[in-house]
């Protein structure tokens, strides 16, 4: 998977290129990144850091401030749980519960075998459908507890 | 940006845009069928992709590419009954459509025109079923001046923004307008900030105007953090042209020609969208140099998000944009005199970028007629939570909250009593059914204890718990607080602890005085608004709910059902016929089976307080209390 892969002087070169190296594009330049690599790997960030000529302590705050950046790998199978006052009120808490007992993990965590990262999400929109899970992209409404098992097991 | 431009699209004056626009509306025949599938975030969850990708291809099926459009328009803002197909121009509206319904509807509906009664809308109060989409009560009940032209465009054409009159507002601005013209206009109308604070633009347009500077900046925040609340991201998904109009018009009358749009990593449409609205309005020369042939310039460029709640407040969204962390800064200078890079810089949400070119194409005069005293003109609301239509609205400030809920909302689901609505975001605050005839505006809402907010209203039933309810608030900005000053970090984190306690069975004598003080403190001692606010849910929870937490400090008692440690399930025994679902359902083999037609049995040593069984029963048997 995308993990494993070490960050190439190249491929942060024509990330910050898209940029044109402005600084003030440090957020969107370290999506870019994690969307290439699935998390920040170290050597990512000080190649970025030198690129723009930002201090790594500066690229290191706004990576680790952003809920958005991982410094870890992350699993193959990203869950978000939307935790939106809307899902909370239909019973979120209760899915994301029997998620964390399921998988053994924390939110934020990632099980062991890399199979799946557990996240969470002030919102996704979609409060119609409340409580929903989002695994890779793909949104799964009106979840209750029972139905946390199979839809993991959907994913390999 | 690689299209070889054979032909320029440009336009160079106000008069070369007003001939587009009746060209555009000339080459299109009003009464050639057109096949509208809502591609909002909620229809797009329920599958809305699928449906119109199988509407192009049964129309190509049947040879009627010619004679029939299909089109994928913004979010028509009724969520719950999704995925929403109209049909033009007779206006058939069918809900909950799917994909195998789209042969039928193109064979009955499109090509012979009758309607489908399975597929209509079923008004519940009257048991009848309605054909035309104005006529559904939850629209009707509306007025849709910002969001109107979501349901009829295609977000991704220019064109069909120009043909519903366009970028008409900005050819006003720029040809016939002072810079300080449109200030007094938008003055004149009364707007007011639509992000939360209420502050009324046109002033803050003029004092940046006013302050000294090399550059100026406008900037649109749509880094829309409330949980619950989705408004600002469909305006931008479904009709991105308007807030990009809105802002021209505002760096015109400010006097800036460099703009920004911050947008939440987590829309990735609105971006996609947004990036497309610029790149064509770039095309047609109504952004970037010498805009309509005026003289004036602007520049918009997209910064996504990285998901940090207080970056909606306006200087740690200016950091943020500067590519350092996102943390807020005392604002003993305003942003308006020193914001980004140091600059003269004016951020405006979302919504309030819409509303402008409404008010410069209208006149003061036509929007100050809406809406209430000191709060003019409407405000769109994500209804959300327990309600039967789950959505988006777009009312006149001043309605009541009772007509929002029933009238538009169409009430509690499954028969619950209604509890409170909770408005204005994590730091809003709870109203109770006492005030539901409260009128909704800016000041009504700050007088309840609340606030508007950007615009969440999330309802609440019997079964939600106020303490929980606090908690969760509270746990969400003691996670998003960014950490810079102590009030807010310290005392989010102790509301917090005490708030947990009290959820499970800890809660002691003191406690709700303790949690007023520490209130009291942030309010008066953040750094910003994030942690000033914080306070409001536990203090309008307290204010209208205070039995409920006294029910959980002194008898140890949760009365919705809600906190775990409160509650245990058992089983009615008159009531269960032994089925076993529950215990199929039972991740912890709590609940055994006693055979056929005798009660289950549920341990409650090994019982995890899950809920699986109370889900999967449909005949009541489970307790939970």
């Amino acid at each position: 998977m995308k993990a494993e892969v070490k960050p190439t002087q190249q491929k942060i070169k024509s990330i910050l290129a898209r940029y044109d190296g402005d600084p003030g594009m440090l957020v969107p330049i370290l999506q870019d990144v994690q969307a290439e690599y699935n998390y920040l790997p170290k050597e990512a960030l000080v190649q970025v850091g030198k690129g723009l000529g930002v201090p790594l302590s500066q690229v290191y705050s706004v990576a680790s401030f952003f809920k958005a950046f991982s410094l870890k790998p992350r699993g193959r199978h990203l869950i978000n749980v939307c935790l939106g006052t809307a899902c909370h009120v239909r019973g979120a808490g209760r899915v994301i519960d029997e998620i964390k007992r399921e998988l053994g993990i924390k939110s934020g965590e990632t099980t062991e075998d890399l199979r799946y990262t557990l996240e969470t999400v002030n919102c996704v929109g979609a409060c119609a459908l409340g409580p929903i899970v989002v695994i890779d992209g793909s949104y799964s409404g009106q979840m209750t507890g029972s139905k946390v098992k199979p839809l993991l097991e959907s994913y390999k | 940006m690689a299209k070889k431009q054979q032909t320029s699209k440009r336009l160079n004056s106000f008069g070369a845009l007003e001939a587009l626009r009746k060209a555009t509306v000339a080459s299109r025949d009003p009464d050639k069928p057109c096949v509208t599938v809502c591609g909002g975030t909620g229809c797009h969850s329920f599958g809305s992709e699928g449906v119109s990708d199988a509407f192009k291809a049964e129309i190509k099926k049947n040879r009627l590419d010619a004679k029939v459009d299909v089109k994928v328009t913004g979010c028509h803002g009724f969520c719950e009954k999704g995925p929403l197909v109209v049909i033009k121009p007779a206006d058939i509206f069918y809900q909950k459509v799917n994909l195998k319904d789209v042969p039928e509807i193109v064979a009955e509906t499109v090509v012979k025109g009758r309607v489908i009664d399975r597929l209509l809308y079923t008004d519940p109060n009257t048991g009848k079923k309605i054909t035309h989409e104005s006529e559904v009560p939850f629209y009707q009940k509306q007025k849709r001046l910002v969001f109107g032209n979501n349901g009829l465009i295609d977000p991704t054409r220019i064109d069909d923004y120009i043909a519903v009159g366009g970028y008409a507002a900005l050819g006003k601005a720029l040809s016939g307008m002072t810079p300080e013209g449109v200030i007094d206009e938008v003055k004149k109308a009364g707007l007011r900030g639509r992000g939360g604070g209420g502050f009324p633009t046109g002033d803050k347009w003029q004092s940046c105007r006013d302050a000294e500077g090399e550059k100026r900046y406008v900037i649109c925040n749509c880094d829309e953090g409330d949980p619950g609340a989705f408004m600002d991201r469909s305006l931008m998904e479904g009709n991105p042209h308007s807030v990009l109009e809105g802002m021209v018009i505002g760096a015109y009358a400010i006097g800036s020609h460099e703009g920004y749009i911050y947008v939440r990593n987590e829309y990735p449409l609105a971006v996609k969208n947004a990036q497309t609205a610029i790149e064509q309005a770039e095309e047609y020369g109504l952004l970037g140099k010498n805009i309509l042939g005026s003289g004036f310039d602007l520049s918009v460029k997209i910064s996504r998000g990285g998901g940090a709640f207080v970056c909606g407040e306006s200087t740690a969204l200016m950091a943020s944009l500067e590519g350092k962390v996102g943390e807020p800064r005392a604002k003993y200078v305003h942003t308006s005199d020193k914001g980004l890079w140091e600059q003269p810089t004016n951020l405006n949400n979302v919504e309030t970028w819409a509303n402008v070119p409404l008010i410069i194409g209208n006149g003061a005069g036509w929007y100050s007629k809406i809406g209430s005293e000191g709060s003019n003109g409407t405000k769109i609301f994500s209804l959300v939570g327990k309600i039967n239509n789950t959505g988006l609205i777009e009312v006149p400030m001043g309605i009541t909250l009772r007509e929002i809920i029933y009238g538009i909302g169409g009430g509690i689901p499954d028969g619950k009593k209604f509890k409170a609505v909770q408005t204005g975001g994590p730091s809003g605050g709870c109203i109770p059914e006492s005030l539901l005839d409260l009128p909704v505006d800016f000041d009504q809402l700050d007088k309840a204890g609340s606030m508007m907010g950007s615009g969440g209203m999330i309802i609440m039933d019997e079964d939600s718990c106020m303490v929980d309810i606090a908690r969760y608030f509270i746990n969400f900005l003691e996670g998003e607080s960014c950490g810079k000053c102590l009030p807010c970090r310290e005392g989010l984190k102790r509301m917090s602890q005490i708030l947990t306690g009290i959820a499970e069975g800890r809660g002691k004598d003191g406690d709700i005085d303790l949690l007023e003080r520490l209130s009291a403190t942030l309010v008066d001692c953040s750094l910003c608004a994030l942690g000033s606010t914080a306070p409001n849910p536990v203090l309008t929870t307290l204010r209208y709910f205070r039995d409920e937490y006294e029910a959980h400090i002194k008898d140890k008692r949760c009365p919705a059902g809600v906190c775990k440690a409160l509650i245990t399930y058992s089983i009615d025994e008159e009531k269960c016929p032994g089925c076993g679902l529950c215990v199929k359902a039972c991740p912890v083999e709590a609940i055994t089976d006693m055979g056929k037609k005798k009660p289950v049995v549920l341990d409650k040593e090994k019982c995890i307080k899950c809920g699986a069984c109370y889900d999967v029963c449909k005949l009541g048997a489970v307790i939970r209390k």
